[in-house]
């Protein structure tokens, strides 16, 4: 059984295979494959053909989407790729996370680092790519984030669904004893033709799983797909309306203890002092835990562990950054003074005379998911168990295994539904903090919730950002020249120092400048550069990470270049990125689609923006109104071209939300420090947009891009630069930093 | 301390600062309900006390009088509430986080004002803070609600 089983595991891990062709070394490490994480715990009468699907004698197929469910859809387009190919209804199987496994490791969001625009699909810049498809297959990193689910799992799925067809009607052949023409599959059941007779997948399962499938898998063409290319019903949504649904925060376990931390608010600085006198005498409350850098209070609910918490007196030592954001500011500003930097676009010379130049500012800003960081552990006989929406599995397996001395086989992550993620479940702060408890609890559980404030205060911020820019103009009213350099913080050094501090940073991070090197216009002499200055205060990956300052910064400069070349901002757009036609069909759209340049009455304005991101062309058009009370957002027209678009509905719904994350944060976000503390409390100090505010948007689809995207972060970086063109077409008024309410007023 | 919970009696012990929301969650084991802010600014706490929504973060045990519904108390056994019903044709949530609290507040919205416009929408539902941005999906299934109640 064992080794049939290898057989039928290698056959389908060689499609992922051959898929990263022309691996040039490792070639038999790279297709040697993981184990199946499935094997280890099947129930009775359960079969499990590689690691994407299970399915039991009585018929009940189990697809697992191993990436991380928090709004985007996820689960329900994973498990379409799945049940296309092996022909069973989307409604009637059952979707699980599943374990954290080496097996779903996700190349495409590692492929995607490199430092290449998208379009660029150069030899150089291609096998760039390859070896980190590699890499990623030897880290294991099992990953959600990067807009790259889709793209990692489009082929590797449905191979999963396939094979485990082949197999089911080879045994169905054989049972029948006829010939495979004569079969046929429908939902879950395979049908002999000549006989009418017929058996269920659950029913052929254990044979099939003993089989080896055949070499020549084909997929389908998309003409015949039934699921994909459709909108479906989400698999997770029933349990989101009756309160049923688990998140992290939800876990219960016999025995819990219930605990929340205080972490220095002055990042790297440790604790002081603190006095748990008051703390011990309240009701219900266990323990303090002093953790160097912190303290844990351990209580009988989460409420008395809260209250308990602000009674003792917590004295913290300095921090090695600048204590206030103007400080911050200047040190990033001294970016600007280093001979080089990473100039990841250079076209012709940029020296030379300027028009027109200037400074551009976004702030630091927070992740704020809805549901607040918190993690359940438990350590007990040797063994970690982990309860938690994590967008890093893997990483946390690593990491349990580093902090416990044990091996990564006795770390289980059990991930629940996350309650927003946005990059900030990507780090594992929260659950090292329930790591550190937990070895205080005598084996219990615990969970560790912690307070909206704590969460705002500790984040790993999307970094504060500075751009300057110089540019001329030709003499048909187009740039001639362009010099960006922006100084940011840049976040892989950042994540390493925290997640790994042995492995020091190297080369350029495309994250610092994306958004703004990789876009597709053509200009003769165009320079951008990234100003890396390190502070110690955390920055990690944020909705659209770079992109999301870039993409302000770029698209603002670009609207100013076409006011002093007295050109309309689609024309002068459509100009500059005529050679990629998928380009002119999105600005063409959105411009028809928005009725763009007609006469629109007194006060009202139109802002245009697009931005290429994580292969996604987008492009947005923002209406605002300019009203006594302040600026109105009234609409918002966004098209995307996606490439292959798999679920419109869900596509929509992730520009909507991507919009109004962007949105929300060109508004009013801004974290600020004040004693290297940061400022923002709780969403009094630090909102979100709120429906009150929401506009009307409309979005369109095309699928006319060479390669499929992701779409769970293009929708936001368009948005800030699109609202402040807008902003300037209705007033007059050129805002350069960020947040817009610091310079306007907003209903 | 006797509390109504979805029509169920239930005796607690806790001290009478304790907000609503923790009194929920940890003691009498109901989770739909969620932890937002505990400022009352998010909503994600939003329960009804006698039809009323209140946030239960905000909300101490001592001011708790009549009966509470929370999320789990919404629909008629099986049956959802048109809310409900209207919340998955519209495929409203996402993350699905802030979703409790917002399905309780539009059933309010519908009790006391059950023909409303997107201002009214807007209004009422202004408290209930959502990061996914699933608001233009929730004044549809809002307005899709309300014609399903007036059909009866």
């Amino acid at each position: 059984m064992g080794k049939l089983k290898t057989i039928t595991k290698r056959a389908f891990l060689i499609g992922t295979a051959a898929i990263a062709s022309g691996v040039a070394f490792g070639y038999y490490q790279y297709n040697k494959p993981y184990p199946n994480p499935l094997d280890k715990d099947l129930a009775e009468g359960e079969t499990t053909f590689n690691p994407y699907l299970k399915i039991t004698s009585d018929n009940q197929i189990t697809i697992i989407t191993p990436r991380a469910e928090m709004g985007q859809g996820v689960t329900t387009t994973l498990a379409a790729l799945v049940a296309e190919e092996l022909e069973v209804d989307l409604t009637s199987i059952k979707v699980e996370h599943g374990p954290a496994g080496w097996a779903y490791y996700n190349h495409a969001a590692l492929e995607a680092s490199v430092p290449f625009a998208d379009f660029n699909r150069s030899i150089l810049a291609n096998s760039f790519r390859t070896s980190q498809k590699i890499a990623a297959k030897f880290l294991g990193i099992q990953a959600t984030g990067g807009s790259s689910s889709i793209i990692d799992a489009f082929d590797k799925m449905r191979l999963a669904g396939a094979t485990a067809r082949a197999v089911m009607l080879k045994a169905a052949q054989k049972q029948f004893n006829t010939k495979i023409e004569n079969l046929s599959t429908e939902d879950g059941t395979i049908i002999d033709n000549t006989s009418g007779k017929s058996l269920t997948y659950g029913q052929l399962a254990k044979t099939a799983a003993t089989l080896t499938p055949p070499n020549d898998i084909k997929l389908k063409p998309p003409g015949k797909w039934k699921i994909l290319g459709k909108s479906q019903k989400r698999k997770d949504l029933p349990a989101k309306v009756n309160g049923t649904a688990i998140f992290g925060i939800d876990i219960d376990l016999p025995d819990m203890v219930h605990a929340t931390i205080r972490m220095s608010p002055r990042f790297g600085a440790k604790l002081k002092s603190h006095d748990q006198t008051k703390a011990m005498k309240m009701r219900g409350v266990e323990k303090v835990i002093d953790l160097g850098n912190g303290v844990g209070v351990l209580a009988d609910n989460t409420w008395r562990a809260f209250e308990a918490a602000k009674t003792l007196d917590l004295k913290w030592h300095q921090a090695t950054y600048p204590t206030d954001t103007d400080g911050i500011f200047k040190k990033l500003a001294t970016g600007f003074e280093q001979a080089d930097g990473w100039t990841m676009r250079d076209d012709g010379d940029t020296s030379g005379a300027t028009e027109i130049s200037g400074e551009y500012k976004a702030p630091y800003l927070a992740h704020t998911c809805m549901e607040p960081m918190n993690a359940t552990a438990q350590w007990k006989d040797g063994k970690l168990t982990l309860w938690l929406g994590t967008q890093a599995p893997t990483l946390l397996q690593m990491i349990g295994a580093r902090e416990f001395e044990i091996n990564a086989d006795d770390v289980t992550i059990n991930t629940t539904l996350l309650g927003g993620g946005f990059g900030r479940r990507f780090e594992i702060d929260f659950a090292v903090a329930a790591m550190h408890i937990a070895k205080h609890t005598n084996g219990r559980p615990v969970k560790v919730t912690w307070t909206r404030e704590e969460d705002i205060t500790h984040d790993a911020y999307r970094p504060g950002a500075i751009a300057r820019f110089k540019a001329s103009i030709d003499k048909d009213g187009l740039p001639k020249t362009l010099d960006i350099e922006v100084a940011t913080q840049p976040i892989l050094g950042s994540l390493l120092k925290r997640t790994f501090p042995s492995i020091p940073a190297a080369g350029p991070d495309r994250t610092t400048i994306e958004g703004a090197f990789d876009q597709p216009y053509t200009i003769p002499n165009y320079r951008v550069t990234a100003k890396p200055v390190d502070l110690d205060i955390p920055v990690g990956f944020w909705r659209s990470v770079g992109n999301s300052y870039n993409g302000f910064f770029h698209e603002s400069i670009i609207d100013e270049i076409a006011v002093i070349g007295k050109q309309d901002p689609v024309e002068m757009r459509l100009k500059l990125m005529a050679k990629h036609s998928t380009a002119i069909k999105v600005i063409e759209k959105v411009a028809a689609m928005s009725n763009w340049g007609a006469k629109r009455e007194k006060g009202k304005g139109q802002g245009f923006a697009f931005v290429l991101s994580f292969g996604a062309w987008v492009a947005q058009v923002i209406e605002v109104s300019d009203t006594p009370d302040g600026i109105k957002i009234e609409n918002v027209w966004c098209v995307a071209d996606v490439g292959m678009a798999l679920d419109p509905a869900n596509i929509q719904a992730q520009l909507q939300s991507g919009i109004i994350f962007g949105l929300s944060a060109a508004i009013g976000q801004e974290i600020t420090f004040k004693n290297a503390m940061v400022e923002q409390q709780n969403f009094d100090t630090y909102d979100a947009m709120r429906i009150s505010q929401c506009p009307e948007i409309e979005t369109a689809i095309l699928q006319n891009a060479e390669r499929m995207s992701g779409i769970g972060e293009p929708g936001t970086p368009p948005a800030a630069p699109a609202l402040a063109n807008a902003i300037f077409n209705a007033t007059g008024k050129r805002i350069r930093t960020l947040p817009l309410s610091s310079s306007i007023n907003f209903i | 301390m006797d509390l109504t919970i979805n029509g169920k009696k239930i005796t607690i012990d806790a001290e009478p600062d304790m907000p609503l929301l923790w009194a929920i969650r940890d003691i009498v084991g109901l989770k739909g309900t969620k932890f937002g802010c505990g400022i009352a600014a998010c909503g994600a706490c939003t329960v009804l006390m006698n039809g009323e929504p209140i946030r239960s973060c905000s909300t101490p045990l001592s001011d708790v009088e009549g009966d509470i519904t929370t999320i789990e108390g919404i629909a008629a056994g099986d049956t959802l509430h048109a809310v409900q019903q209207a919340w998955l044709d519209h495929q409203v949530p996402q993350c699905g986080y802030c979703q409790s609290g917002q399905i309780v507040s539009a059933v309010s919205l519908l009790n006391a004002n059950p023909a409303p416009t997107n201002d009214d929408i807007d209004e009422h539902m202004a408290g209930n803070m959502c990061r996914c941005g699933t608001y233009v999906r929730i004044r549809a299934a809002i307005h899709d609600a309300a014609k399903q109640l007036a059909k009866g």
